[in-house]
């Protein structure tokens, strides 16, 4: 197992370096000008020349690169030059709305899609299958964008049940807190849950298949037992992978919804960067969040090994 | 779901003689707005509609009437002629971006298919960093830096379909590679390039294009979701996108302004979905149907 | 004597495929008195397998079954799933062919046990625990107790197929199928998995089905052995008689198919000819016709019903029955 850990995290690392070489080339070889970007229209071409040089433009590309890898490694993103915020401050202080939003989604997407897949897998072929593969398909061509037009037309104009926007932190308004994700979280959800279950529905009709679930049945154990048991817990290692896939989906996700919503999360803070050339921000938090989403894929892979014994034990 | 992580599906069906009858109507039904949707984008510049982008602010939201077919938008322009040019922007980014995926994409995937070794590692290992990004964040922030506009857009979202395009035409290449018109023409001395292009490209294009369907839904996507943030096609240009983004700050007063174009990209996505799934099922190479 | 433990009667099954329907068993009348074992015989694809799970009520979900399966009194085929559940695992045990796949691989092997017996004995935790491991031993594994917390792939072929076995006695069932319980495993340990099956039959005195494709097999360990082809039971016999007479030209040829230790090097194995009839398209005639070397030109018209022979209990459905006693391999 250490063995099997050691390996993985060993393969981590030259694509986190790539990662890390393309953040910054992206950021480095696009045309636009970062002194220009900072001075505005008005700068003078003396004055262009001189933050280049502070912030050592006029190097040769592979140092100002190794520089830079350097300061990050030592935890130093750069510094926001309309705030003055460091880079990890700022998602430092937006991450809670981001995590809450992606854990509240995936929850609910969970809570949707498994029990409809294994209503569907236990009778597969029929007439509440047919239905629900064919909604799961339709909404899987559903943006996220549109879902939430659709949720804040209905339940915030027409009904008045829900803020369309706004937050407040869960530490001082727990109840408010969570009216205010309760749209943006289905949103995602929404998006989410057809995925999960066509794989579990799929992955547990190929089980059900089995001939453990006929023994299973041979020994007269209880219709909620096999199903539960013996069919949901081998098929649940599928579902970890989609769970792990979906992380990268959930943050373009969050992008959208938070910008929607109002959400002070980590989407947020991309978006207003770009809106504002807030250049160092967008490659830190771009770096941050590339390298957030390789972590979360290990661990994911870790957690396969976890539930399946047979990798556990090295013998797959 | 905005995202271009592709994945291969792999359905069991109960039923497959039915679901496949099935599927055939909804196909053709697919079909036929497809080509509706497509003839009228390109006709647009000829059909007496309105300018687009033309604004009368006395006319601001204004109803159903003989003059403006589906009304006007928050700036007065015709609603209709913006759904019409709006479904051009989105279907020019939408088709020519999986293009650029499905060319380079398809061409290192069967290369890295036939040739195995060191060449598969590498492509196959740049794919991954690439795939490293969260898309729709990768394509934010090169807009960012690019410049926004159509070329820019087109250019984006089509690196980002590389490596999903790789993968297909690579998985399909190393199940082609073993049969035997590939070692028969490889026993007849054939040369690499022969056998690449005479035996494997007509046989992994055929899941390629069924996937280039698909790739032209999720982009279509994409794009929207770029253009709703306001940093996709760039105004007062119409895009579907930009349309509901637009119509979401009138979602009391004229609702429609969202949903006409929202129910536009929704059937469109939904129709190039179908039609792929429902090619790729035709022409996966695992099930034998070549 | 009492009534039997097991009456199939007539029992069919009748599979869709995409090329039509399909019948797996055609017709078949057995019986099995408690305590006693019966052999069922057939090349793969006979029906044998699908007989089994009719038996077990396991048969694929558009499988159609006729016939009355009558076990203990009761009608299989007929009861309520409830009913029928609480009947399986406890009076109703089976063994599969692939302890590779017969077991399931995220549970570990005490759980699998100990399910079954906390599911029908109303036992608590450490009852079951302990049943277990009484159990493990009694199917020769040695450290029961450690092996209660490991997963199935952490054992041998021959090791899951003694769990299964265990698995498939822990509630003292009145029958036991057993499927083909040692085609999947090595020829060393197919003895002994077999010399088990029997030693614990005699022991808790239950009837078993004994599914095999090797006459060898059923010899020395079954009481009746009924041989299937093409769905249908073409011989019936008690062991003894069987072998020391048998009727059907096909019973004939799987006895030959058996390969023997004392033939000479290099003696080619003799193989039966040709391939068992396309289930979807029955034949008017007798089924092994095509491939029997005894066939006759009335073979190829009429399906030859099953006949008693001399011997009382001895059936076999043939026009041209072997007469000789000398047979090979005999």
């Amino acid at each position: 197992m250490l063995n099997f850990v050691v390996r993985r995290l060993l393969a981590m690392l030259p694509v986190l370096l790539a990662v890390s070489l393309l953040t910054f080339l992206i950021a480095s070889l696009l045309p636009g000008d970062l002194a220009l970007v900072i001075l505005g229209d008005q700068a003078t071409p003396e004055n262009v020349a001189a933050l280049r040089r502070d912030m050592g433009l006029d190097q040769p590309l592979w140092w100002r690169y190794l520089s830079w890898l350097g300061h990050v490694l030592q935890g130093d993103l750069g510094r926001s030059f309309r705030t003055g915020q460091t880079v990890l401050q700022a998602v430092a202080e937006r991450i809670p709305v981001s995590l809450q939003l992606m854990l509240m989604a995936e929850f609910i997407g969970l809570l949707i899609g498994v029990p409809v897949a294994i209503a569907c897998a236990a009778r597969a072929g029929g007439a509440f299958d047919r239905f629900m593969t064919g909604s799961a398909f339709a909404m899987l061509s559903m943006p996220s964008f549109l879902v939430a037009i659709l949720l804040i037309y209905l339940f915030a104009v027409e009904l008045h049940w829900l803020p369309a926007t706004g937050y407040v932190p869960f530490t001082e308004q727990p109840l408010a807190n969570l009216r205010f994700f309760v749209l943006p979280a289905l949103t995602l959800a929404l998006a989410e849950w057809p995925g999960i279950m066509r794989v579990l529905r799929s992955d547990m009709i190929a089980t059900l298949q089995e001939d453990y679930i006929a023994l299973a049945k041979a020994k007269g154990l209880k219709p909620s037992r096999i199903l539960f048991v013996h069919a949901l817990k081998p098929s649940s290692l599928t579902l970890v992978t989609v769970t792990g896939i979906n992380i990268g989906r959930l943050l373009g996700g969050t992008l959208i919804v938070e910008s929607i919503f109002a959400l002070p999360g980590i989407g947020r803070l991309l978006v207003a960067a770009i809106y504002t050339r807030d250049l160092v921000i967008l490659q830190g938090v771009v770096l941050l969040v590339a390298c957030g989403f390789v972590i979360v894929n290990f661990i994911v892979d870790m957690l396969y090994a976890v539930l399946d014994p047979r990798i556990r034990h090295g013998h797959a | 779901m905005a995202t271009l992580e592709l994945s291969i599906r792999d359905e069991v069906t109960a039923a497959p003689s039915r679901r496949k009858r099935k599927l055939g109507l909804l196909f053709w039904i697919a079909s036929g707005w497809l080509v509706i949707i497509l003839t009228l984008a390109i006709l647009a510049p000829v059909l007496p509609l309105q300018n687009p982008v033309d604004m009368d602010m006395l006319e601001r939201r204004a109803a159903f009437s003989s003059e403006h077919w589906l009304g006007t938008d928050g700036l007065g322009r015709d609603e209709l002629a913006r759904l019409i040019f709006g479904a051009r922007a989105s279907l020019t980014v939408g088709l020519i971006a999986p293009m650029i995926g499905l060319t380079i994409g398809g061409a290192f995937g069967l290369l890295a298919g036939y040739f195995r070794g060191r060449f598969e590692t590498l492509v196959v290992g740049s794919m991954d960093v690439l795939l490293a990004f969260p898309p729709l964040i990768f394509a934010l922030a090169v807009t960012a830096y690019l410049g926004q506009s159509i070329p820019n857009l087109t250019l984006i979202l089509g690196v980002l379909g590389i490596p999903a395009f790789m993968r297909v035409a690579r998985a399909a290449t190393l199940t082609l590679a073993r049969r035997e018109f590939v070692i028969a023409a490889e026993a007849l001395g054939a040369s690499h390039a022969r056998i690449l292009l005479r035996e494997l490209l007509p046989n992994v294009i055929l899941p390629l294009l069924a996937f280039f369907l698909l790739g032209v839904a999720v982009t279509i996507v994409v794009e929207g979701a770029l253009s709703f943030l306001g940093l996709g096609v760039p105004p007062p240009m119409a895009s579907w996108g930009s349309m509901i983004g637009e119509g979401r700050d009138s979602l009391d007063v004229a609702p429609r302004l969202a949903f006409l174009p929202a129910a536009g990209l929704f059937l469109t996505v939904l129709a190039f979905n179908l039609v792929g799934d429902t090619l790729r099922a035709l022409t996966d190479p695992r099930q034998g149907a070549l | 004597m009492s009534a039997p433990l097991l009456t199939i009667a007539d029992v069919a099954v009748e599979l869709p495929t995409p090329r039509g329907s399909l019948r797996a068993v055609d017709h078949v009348d057995l019986s099995l008195e408690a305590g006693r074992t019966l052999g069922i015989v057939g090349e793969s694809g006979c029906g044998k397998t699908m007989l089994s799970r009719a038996v077990l009520q396991l048969l694929p979900k558009r499988a159609k079954l006729t016939g009355r399966v009558m076990f203990d009194g009761q009608d299989l085929a007929q009861l309520a799933p409830e009913r029928l559940r609480r009947l399986r695992g406890r009076d109703l045990a089976v063994v599969f062919q692939d302890p590779m796949t017969s077991l399931n691989p995220v549970l570990t092997i005490g759980t699998q046990l100990m399910e079954t017996i906390q599911e029908h004995l109303e036992l608590d935790a450490p009852e079951a625990r302990k049943r277990s491991i009484e159990l493990l031993a009694a199917v020769g594994i040695p450290a029961p107790d450690q092996r209660l917390a490991q997963y199935p792939h952490q054992c041998s072929g021959g090791m899951r197929q003694r769990i299964a076995i265990a698995i498939a006695l822990s509630c003292e069932p009145k029958l036991l199928i057993a499927d083909e319980p040692t085609t999947a495993l090595d020829v060393t340990i197919q003895a002994q998995i077999l010399d088990l099956l029997a030693r614990e039959q005699r022991r808790r005195h239950m009837a078993m089905i004994l599914i095999t494709h090797d006459l060898g097999v059923v010899a020395g360990r079954a009481d009746e052995v009924a041989v299937m082809y093409a769905g249908r039971v073409v011989e019936r016999a008690p062991t003894q008689a069987l072998f020391k007479r048998m009727h059907m030209p096909y019973t004939e040829a799987l006895l030959a198919a058996i390969p023997k230790l004392d033939a000479a090097p290099h003696t080619p194995l003799p193989a039966i000819s040709g391939r068992p009839p396309d289930p979807t398209r029955p034949l008017r005639g007798c089924s092994f016709a095509p491939r029997c070397r005894y066939a006759a030109s009335d073979c190829h018209h009429a399906k030859p019903a099953l006949t008693s022979a001399e011997i009382p209990g001895h059936l076999y459905a043939c026009f041209h029955p072997i007469q000789m006693t000398e047979r090979v391999g005999a």
